[in-house]
């Protein structure tokens, strides 16, 4: 089970929530950029936390020193309420200075860690939480204090019971993301191995949180090298990919972080030969299908960010070398991927380029596609995605320029299906990346089929042309366009035979 | 296109007969285009906008599992296991309670231990009377990290190894050797996951937590973590001498009635999380464990 935190709380309008996202994208957008982007799960509900003994919000205030060092005392000493002080001390770690002062205090870290391991269930989940609580840190010096829990988090990850066995996969995930002395310290102590036991749990949650540790894992800077091989050794490649698989139908949030841990996987290509022969290409390619069949329009919230990763995987394994052989000429991929464009237009465009940058790889080689996009009426489609956005735009005249560069029977297709009206369209757009893609496909439409220079020119297309004269990126291909439109009409007469074009372009 | 009849496309359409792919000619200048799949990076920024969503997803998502306070109550009920009395009222705190003390139980000794693979481990090791005469001729003390083959002439090879290639910490606290010495009259066994029993109600008193914790050494047994084992047998460790010396410092602030049917006139104790029904006629064996054990109050 898995959803989204409900809004933010009272007096969030939902002009305000929104822009309160769109501040969070930005600052996640630039973390991106700075290559810092780091993010961790929480298993805690906010609700929760308040008016649990009346005390509210006040708790994220930073504790006192003198705070600090009670809450520990508390801890230590307290064999009545010990619980109640692990709880007490785990709303003050919410904090990030209360977490640094924690575990400078001498013993602190150790206390947690005996309590955690303790015999009570109960005192040993409350230690648990505090720990997670640590865990969360964005101070990878917190982190690294916790590296004297890490042999025991694996430990109860051999064992049974679900909430003790969720929280620590949390953590870890946590913890993993943050330090690579962390990674380091549990490399050598086996978290692999224990990995790739749990995952044949059938626990839901279990599998959410092991695809959760599993994913910050692999996107450390050394997974490529030290990581995926061991990875790629044990049995979890076979089963991430069942539980992607699977995930239409049940535990959709672990097929989300599993989908998230293949795409870091297939990025690094180091493993795509063994993905591809465990056939990860056509399980996700009728995953798609599957999915593209159940959304609609308006009923498509949840899975965005499980098809997200599958498009990459799909995209870079069929970029590699081997990609070509190991797709199968299936049709119905390239419908799914219509269905999805469509039906995630607006609520999430971020599927749009992505979606389009698998059909490039799709129909770049591959005369399958292409004939199959004209023949099954999907260029009407692909077309009104043209005025979208610059990246959109000009990944969608790739996709055009793949389908015309195979040869006349296709450039006649494009042209019956009345694609030239769109294109004058784009050559007015003030963008010299896109109009300069543009460019490319008349000159194939115009080589192939020389209609359609006949019918640019009859358009107007010609004058349009000539406003690109002088920007610098476009003036030759501009004039050479411009020679082929408005050549002799006789040279519309041609034969489209290849001999004929050579011929013509010889001329040209 | 409508929707549905692209949906009807997905269940299949008799593919066109292939056209054979033109022969692949080269651009011309100032023409640069030819096709081409593109490989793109896990940091490219077409992936920009999808890694924000991933992101945001990761930072707000709930799991599925409520806050304790939040969790649905049922009607309180009793762990079923002999001689164990902890009462819950939500079924996760019994799952965590059933499978951390009950589920792998080693059935000679009593001890409970976090999880199948550590019990076998001990069964072998301090059970098995085959294991100490093999052990003369060949390495059989197994390496605790599941994955690794390597196995020891002796707990304290296996020890290092543990420390050394492992990076465990030294003071590994389920990796305690079976201690030959007796007579102890302090059983201490103090935090050990395996030391602490289903009916040993003297666990975790706060000397012997805090003994442990902050490296006070207040006795002998407290030493750098050797356990004491269970040394005059399994009786013995029910009946703990510290039981009734330390009563007093038990919580009394907890008191809960009971409400199950065979135990209306009782008023038991909460005591960390082991609930003691002084004089409970439940069953014979539990009439003979609590024996001796009624807390001095």
């Amino acid at each position: 089970m898995w959803g989204r935190r409900r809004g933010a709380g009272p007096g969030g309008g939902a002009e305000e929530l929104r822009a309160r996202r769109r501040e969070r994208e930005a600052a996640l957008r630039k973390a991106r950029r700075e290559q810092q982007l780091v993010s961790k799960r929480l298993l805690r509900e906010d609700e929760a936390e308040r008016g649990q003994d009346g005390a509210e919000r006040a708790v994220l205030d930073p504790v006192l020193q003198g705070e600090v060092s009670e809450l520990l005392r508390g801890v230590q000493r307290g064999s009545e309420d010990r619980r109640g002080w692990l709880r007490r001390l785990r709303r003050a770690l919410q904090s990030k200075e209360t977490q640094q002062e924690f575990v400078r205090l001498d013993g602190a870290v150790r206390t947690l860690v005996g309590l955690f391991t303790c015999s009570l269930p109960d005192v040993q989940l409350e230690a648990a939480r505090c720990l997670h609580e640590l865990s969360h840190s964005s101070d990878a010096a917190v982190a690294e204090a916790c590296v004297p829990v890490t042999s025991y988090l694996l430990t109860y990850l051999s064992g049974h019971s679900i909430e003790l066995m969720e929280l620590c996969l949390y953590t870890l995930g946590n913890l993993v993301v943050e330090s690579e002395v962390v990674r380091k310290k549990l490399l050598p102590q086996g978290i692999i191995p224990v990995l790739a036991s749990c995952i044949q749990s059938p626990h839901e949650a279990v599998l959410e949180g092991l695809g959760y540790v599993l994913s910050q894992l692999l996107q450390a800077k050394e997974a490529p090298a030290e990581i995926i091989p061991l990875v790629l050794d044990s049995v979890l490649p076979q089963h991430m990919l069942r539980l992607v698989c699977s995930g239409l139908k049940f535990g959709t949030g672990a097929a989300v972080e599993f989908a998230w841990c293949l795409h870091y996987i297939v990025c690094s290509h180091t493993a795509n030969v063994e993905l591809m022969s465990l056939g990860a290409v056509p399980a996700l390619t009728s995953l798609l299908c599957d999915i593209a069949s159940e959304i609609s329009p308006s009923d498509s919230e949840g899975l965005e960010l499980l098809i997200c990763p599958v498009l990459r995987c799909l995209g870079n394994l069929l970029a590699e070398e081997t990609g070509r052989e190991a797709q199968p000429q299936d049709e119905r991929l390239l419908v799914a991927l219509f269905i999805i464009m469509h039906c995630y237009l607006q609520q999430h465009p971020f599927l749009i380029p992505e979606s389009l940058w698998l059909l490039n790889n799709l129909t770049a080689d591959e005369p399958f596609f292409c004939s199959a996009l004209l023949s099954m009426d999907l260029l009407p489609a692909l077309l009104q995605l043209l005025p979208h956005s610059q990246t959109v735009s000009t990944l969608v005249l790739t996709v055009l320029c793949n389908i015309a560069e195979k040869g006349p029977a296709y450039c006649q297709q494009l042209h019956q299906q009345a694609a030239l009206p769109l294109l004058l369209h784009v050559l007015v757009v003030p963008d010299p990346e896109v109009v300069g893609q543009c460019l490319e496909l008349l000159h194939l439409l115009f080589l192939h089929w020389p209609q359609v220079a006949a019918d640019f020119v009859k358009q107007g297309g010609h004058q349009t042309l000539e406003q690109h004269q002088s920007t610098p990126e476009l003036q030759e291909r501009v004039r050479v366009l411009l020679e082929m439109a408005l050549q002799p009409l006789g040279a519309s007469a041609f034969s489209s035979s290849s001999t004929a074009l050579s011929t013509f372009s010889q001329m040209t | 296109m409508p929707l549905s009849v692209l949906r009807r496309r997905l269940r299949g359409h008799p593919p066109l007969p292939p056209v054979p792919p033109p022969a692949r000619a080269l651009p011309r200048p100032p023409f640069a285009f030819s096709p081409r799949r593109l490989r793109l990076g896990p940091r490219h920024p077409l992936f920009e906008d999808g890694d924000v969503q991933r992101h945001l997803y990761l930072r707000e998502a709930l799991t599925g599992r409520a806050e304790e306070a939040e969790r649905p109550r049922v009607s309180e009920f009793c762990c079923h296991i002999s001689g164990c009395s902890q009462v819950f009222d939500t079924l996760e705190g019994y799952e965590h309670h059933y499978n951390t003390l009950h589920r792998s139980v080693c059935s000679f000794c009593r001890r409970s231990f976090p999880s199948g693979h550590l019990l076998d481990i001990h069964i072998s090791e301090w059970h098995d009377s085959l294991f100490q005469i093999m052990a003369e001729k060949q390495n059989m003390y197994k390496c605790l990290v599941e994955g690794c083959a390597e196995k020891f002439k002796s707990s304290k090879d296996r020890k290092d190894h543990l420390v050394t290639v492992h990076l465990y910490p030294a003071d590994f606290r389920f990796d305690r050797p079976k201690k030959v010495k007796s007579g102890a009259k302090h059983v201490s066994c103090p935090t050990e996951y395996d030391g602490s029993m289903l009916m040993d109600v003297s666990v975790e008193t706060s000397e012997q937590l805090q003994a442990d914790h902050m490296e006070v050494v207040p006795s002998e047994s407290m030493e750098v973590p050797q356990p004491t084992a269970s040394t005059s047998g399994p009786e013995k460790r029910l009946y703990k001498s510290s039981w009734q010396r330390d009563a007093c410092t038990l919580s009394l602030s907890h008191l809960r009635c009971q409400r199950g049917p065979s135990n209306r006139n009782l008023t038991p104790l909460f005591v960390h999380g082991v609930t003691v029904i002084p004089g409970s006629a439940k069953d014979p064996i539990h009439n003979l464990l609590w024996t001796g054990c009624h807390p001095r109050i």
